[in-house]
C-alpha cells in the first residue's frame, strides 16, 4: 500500500549540497524499506520535522517510559502534533551504552541493526552526546521488545535522569602512545560498580565519568565530568635524542624554538648547541604539548598513574565548572590501587547523595558549601595541587590553624618528605 | 506479568570483543604515530605492527541503509572493524598500508567524506534538536549538514594553525559542549505562560528552585495557582521550560544564535579553557542558517590567516587581543560582551596591558 508523503519543502533544501545528508538517509526509509511500519513512521517523522522548520518550534514532550526492572535509560517522546503525524506519535530513544573506547565489529553492528529493524524507526546514532548509542524512534511497547532482544547478547541501558550516566573513555592504550592508564578498565569498572545507580535515577542529578589516557583530555572529562580521570606519570619524561635531532633537521631549529621550547607552560625546555633537548622534568606539568608535536622523540614516564578531578559541567544551573583536582596522582597498577578508585568514586557519590540539593551537580555542591568542607566530609586532605593559587581574602576564621599545620607536617612525615 | 523478563544487568561490555587484533595484541605498546595525509594515521608499536586508521565524516544521524553500507566497507575494504570518536567520526582501521587507498576510495564513492584529523575542522559535535528533543530552540543536523557542506574542504585538509571544534546546542544548557567556536541558542524573551496548565503539569517548588536568578514565584492567576516571571530579572535562559512546558521560551522570532568562541578541553599547553561570547542576535533561520555559517566562516578565515603554528583559536585571540579579533572579524562589540555572571570581574582587564 502507498503511503501518502508528506510534502517537506524545506527538509528537501538539506538534500543538496556535498555532506552526507540525514534527510535523503531518513527518506530512504521511508521510501525504499520493505516494512510498511517504518515506512509510516519515518514519514510522519519527516512531517513532524518539517512543521518544526516551518514554525520554528520542537513539537516533542517528555513523560515516563522505562522498561521492565529499570527505572530509566529511555528517552521518552509524545508529540505534541500527533493528530497531524500519528505514526510517530510515540518516538521514544534508547539509550545503550556502547562498549568501553567505542570498538565495534561489522558483525555486532548488523546485529544491532537487524534487532532495531525489528522494532524501530531505523535511526541510530553513535553516539549522544553523553556517550551513549541512541536508538532514536520507537513506541513504549516496542521499547521493552528492543531491550529484551539486545539485553540478551550482551548490551544494556545507559542512564537518563539523575542517576550515574554512561561514561566515556578515549581510544587510548587501544591504539594511542600518550595512553597513561588502561581506560577501558577504568571506565567499565567504575561505571559498572554503579548499574543500579545508573537504572534507577535517585540521586540530585545526574553524575558522569569520563575517562581521558593523558592531558589532551580527547574525552572533555574536566570539562563535562563530575569525576573525570586523566591520565599522567610522575618520573621523568622519555625523550630519544636521536629523534630529536631528526625533528630539528627537518623541521628547522626555528620552528623547534617557537613551536615546542617557547610553547612549554613552564618554561622547562631548552634546546641545547647540538641539538638534543632538556627536559626540567621538576618543572613539567604533563600538558602533553610537546609530546603531541614530537611524538617520535618523546613520551610519557614510566611511572604511570592518573589525576583525578571532580565537578565538572556545564552550564545549567550556577554556570560552567571545570572539574579541580581532588587527587593529583595516583596508581592504578595493583587490584587494591583499583579498588580505592572505585572506593573513592562510592565516597564522593554517598556524600553527594546525602548533602547535594535537587538538581544540584556535584561541583554546584562543593561550591555552595566549599572545597574544604567537601574535602572533610569525604575524607581527603587538603593538597596544593588542588589550587592555582592559595586564598587572597582574609575574612575566614582560623583559631584552628596550629592543629592543621600539625598534620600537615605529620602526613609530610608519613610520606617520607 | 508472567512474559516480564528480568534485566540482565551487564551494564557497559567488554569492548575486547570487538577490538581490532593488531591493537589487542599492542594494547598500551605503542610508541608513535605519524600523519601520512588528512583523513590518514599511522599508528607504529613497539613491536614493530602497524594499525593504519582512516577516519570518516558521516550524517551522524544514520538510517539501517547508510549503517549497513559502512558496515559492507567495512567487511570488503577494511578488517571488520569499526570505532568512532567523540565527535561521531567513523574509523576504519586496517593492519595494512596497501588497504588504505582502496578504503578511501570505495568511502569517497559511497558519498561519504574522509578528513577530520589533526590541524582540519572536524565534525561538528551535535545535539538533537527539533528531530527528537523535548526543548530544542533550533534543530541540530540541519544546521551541522548546512555548515559542513560549507566547511567540507577544511573537513578534508588540514591546512588550520591547529585542529578547530565545533559544536552546537539547541539550547542554553549547552549539551554540545565546549568548542572552539560554539553555535548556541539564546533565548532573548521570557517565557510565555500558560496559566491554565501550570498547575497541572508542573511541580511549582521545583520550578521556582530552578530558576538561576530567583524570577519565578508562585501567584494565583484568574484563580488558579500558577506561576510568574519577574521579568525584570528573567535572563531568558529557559532552564523553567524543561521541568514546567506550559513556561514557553522557544519563539519563531526571539529565539536566536549567539557564537562562543575559544573553547579547548585540552590541557596541552594552557589549562582548559572555556569559550566567550562574540556574536548574538543571529537569526535562528532555517533550512539552512545562512547567517550563522558566514559569521563562523569569517572567524575560520581570520583564525586561519592569522592563528601561529599550533595556536587554538582561544590561544591566537589571547595573543592579538579581543579588540584586534572584534576587528577581524567584523563582529560588534557590545556591553552584553562585559559578563554579568559571578565571577565576572576576573575578566576585566586590571592592568595598563593595552595594545596600540
Amino acid at each position: 500500500m502507498a503511503i501518502e508523503k508528506h510534502p517537506t519543502p524545506m527538509l528537501d533544501q538539506l538534500e543538496s549540497g556535498p555532506w552526507p545528508s540525514f534527510i535523503t538517509g531518513i527518506k530512504r526509509l521511508r521510501d525504499e524499506h520493505p516494512e510498511e511500519r517504518i515506512n509510516e513512521m519515518t514519514n510522519d517523522l519527516l512531517g513532524q520535522l518539517e512543521h518544526s522548520y516551518e514554525t520554528r518550534k520542537g513539537y516533542w514532550k517528555g513523560g515516563t517510559v522505562s522498561v521492565y526492572g529499570y527505572g530509566g535509560g529511555i528517552i521518552p517522546r509524545f508529540s505534541e502534533v500527533a493528530h497531524a503525524f500519528p505514526k510517530s506519535k510515540e518516538f521514544h530513544t534508547l539509550r545503550v551504552q556502547p562498549p568501553a573506547g567505542n570498538h565495534y565489529t561489522t558483525a555486532i553492528l548488523r546485529q544491532l541493526a537487524d534487532s532495531w529493524e525489528k522494532y524501530g524507526s531505523g535511526l541510530v546514532t553513535f553516539h549522544g552526546q553523553t556517550g551513549n548509542i541512541m536508538f532514536i524512534g520507537t513506541d513504549t511497547k516496542n521499547t521493552q521488545h528492543f531491550f529484551d532482544e539486545i539485553n540478551e547478547y550482551g548490551w544494556d541501558l545507559g542512564g537518563a535522569g539523575p542517576c550515574v550516566r554512561t561514561a566515556m573513555s578515549c581510544v587510548g592504550a587501544a591504539r594511542c602512545e600518550m595512553s597513561c592508564v588502561n581506560e577501558l578498565k577504568a571506565h567499565r569498572l567504575l561505571v559498572n560498580n554503579f548499574t543500579d545507580d545508573v537504572h534507577r535515577p535517585a540521586l540530585p542529578y545526574k553524575f558522569k565519568f569520563k575517562i581521558s589516557g593523558c592531558g589532551n583530555d580527547c574525552q572533555n572529562a574536566i570539562e563535562r565530568a563530575d569525576f573525570a580521570v586523566l591520565g599522567t606519570w610522575r618520573d621523568d619524561m622519555k625523550v630519544d635524542q636521536e629523534e630529536v635531532k631528526k625533528y630539528v633537521q627537518t623541521k628547522g631549529r626555528q620552528y623547534i624554538i617557537d613551536n615546542v621550547i617557547s610553547r612549554c607552560p613552564t618554561q622547562a625546555l631548552s634546546l641545547n648547541d647540538d641539538d638534543t633537548l632538556t627536559v626540567n622534568n621538576r618543572d613539567c606539568v604533563r600538558c602533553m604539548h610537546c609530546l603531541n608535536v614530537m611524538p617520535k622523540a618523546l613520551h610519557p614516564g614510566d611511572d604511570k598513574g592518573v589525576t583525578i578531578c571532580v565537578g565538572g559541567k556545564r552550564t545549567l544551573k550556577i554556570g560552567d565548572l571545570m572539574g579541580t583536582v581532588l587527587i593529583p596522582f595516583k596508581k592504578l597498577e595493583t587490584e587494591e590501587d583499583w579498588e580505592s578508585l572505585v572506593e573513592l568514586a562510592e565516597n564522593i557519590i554517598d556524600f553527594w547523595a546525602e548533602n547535594g540539593l535537587e538538581h544540584e551537580r556535584c561541583g554546584e555542591m562543593i561550591e555552595r558549601i566549599g572545597l574544604a568542607n567537601f574535602l572533610e566530609g569525604i575524607g581527603i586532605d587538603p593538597d596544593p595541587n588542588m589550587l592555582n593559587h592559595p586564598r587572597q581574602s582574609s575574612y575566614i576564621r582560623m583559631d584552628g590553624w596550629d592543629e592543621a599545620a600539625e598534620a600537615w607536617f605529620e602526613r609530610q612525615a608519613e610520606a617520607g618528605k | 506479568m508472567a512474559d516480564m523478563r528480568e534485566p540482565i544487568e551487564s551494564g557497559c561490555p567488554d569492548p575486547w570483543q570487538y577490538m581490532h587484533p593488531v591493537m589487542r595484541k599492542n594494547f598500551g605498546m605503542w610508541k608513535y604515530h605519524e600523519h601520512p595525509r588528512p583523513g590518514v594515521l599511522r599508528h607504529v608499536a613497539y613491536s614493530g605492527d602497524e594499525i593504519w586508521t582512516v577516519r570518516v565524516g558521516t550524517q551522524r544521524i544514520l538510517d539501517l541503509f547508510t549503517l549497513r553500507k559502512l558496515c559492507d566497507i567495512g567487511d570488503q575494504f577494511a578488517d571488520g572493524y569499526i570505532h568512532f570518536t567523540l565527535r561521531s567520526n567513523l574509523e576504519y582501521v586496517v593492519s595494512d598500508a596497501s588497504k588504505v587507498e582502496p578504503l578511501i576510495k570505495a568511502v569517497e564513492e559511497a558519498g561519504f567524506i574522509v578528513g577530520g584529523t589533526q590541524n582540519s575542522v572536524t565534525m561538528i559535535s551535535h545535539t538533537q534538536g527539533w528531530l527528537h528533543c523535548d526543548i530544542p530552540g533550533t534543530d541540530a543536523s540541519g544546521v551541522v549538514k548546512s555548515m559542513m557542506d560549507e566547511l567540507i574542504d577544511e573537513f578534508k585538509n588540514t591546512n588550520m594553525p591547529n585542529r578547530v571544534h565545533i559544536t552546537t546546542s539547541c539550547c542554553q544548557i549547552n549539551c554540545g559542549g565546549q568548542g572552539d567556536i560554539a553555535i548556541n541558542v539564546q533565548h532573548t524573551k521570557p517565557p510565555k505562560i500558560n496559566h491554565d496548565l501550570v498547575a497541572n503539569v508542573c511541580e511549582r517548588p521545583s520550578v521556582v528552585a530552578r530558576c538561576p536568578v530567583a524570577a519565578i514565584r508562585p501567584a494565583m492567576v484568574n484563580g488558579k495557582p500558577s506561576l510568574e516571571v519577574d521579568e525584570r530579572k528573567c535572563i531568558c535562559c529557559g532552564a523553567c521550560f524543561p521541568p514546567c512546558p506550559p513556561m514557553q521560551i522557544n519563539d519563531a522570532e526571539h529565539t536566536k544564535l549567539a557564537i562562543w568562541v575559544g573553547g579547548n578541553h585540552s590541557n596541552a599547553r594552557g589549562k582548559p579553557t572555556f569559550q566567550k561570547l562574540v556574536a548574538a542576535g543571529i537569526p535562528n533561520n532555517p533550512p539552512r542558517w545562512p547567517e550563522a555559517t558566514a559569521i563562523v566562516k569569517r572567524i575560520l578565515k581570520a583564525y586561519k590567516e592569522g592563528a601561529r603554528d599550533w595556536e587554538r583559536v582561544g590561544e591566537w585571540i589571547e595573543r592579538i587581543g579581543w579588540p584586534r579579533f572584534f576587528e577581524e572579524v567584523e563582529l560588534p562589540f557590545t556591553k552584553y560582551h562585559i559578563d554579568t555572571w559571578r565571577g565576572a570581574r576576573a575578566s576585566f582587564n586590571a592592568s595598563n596591558h593595552i595594545r596600540f
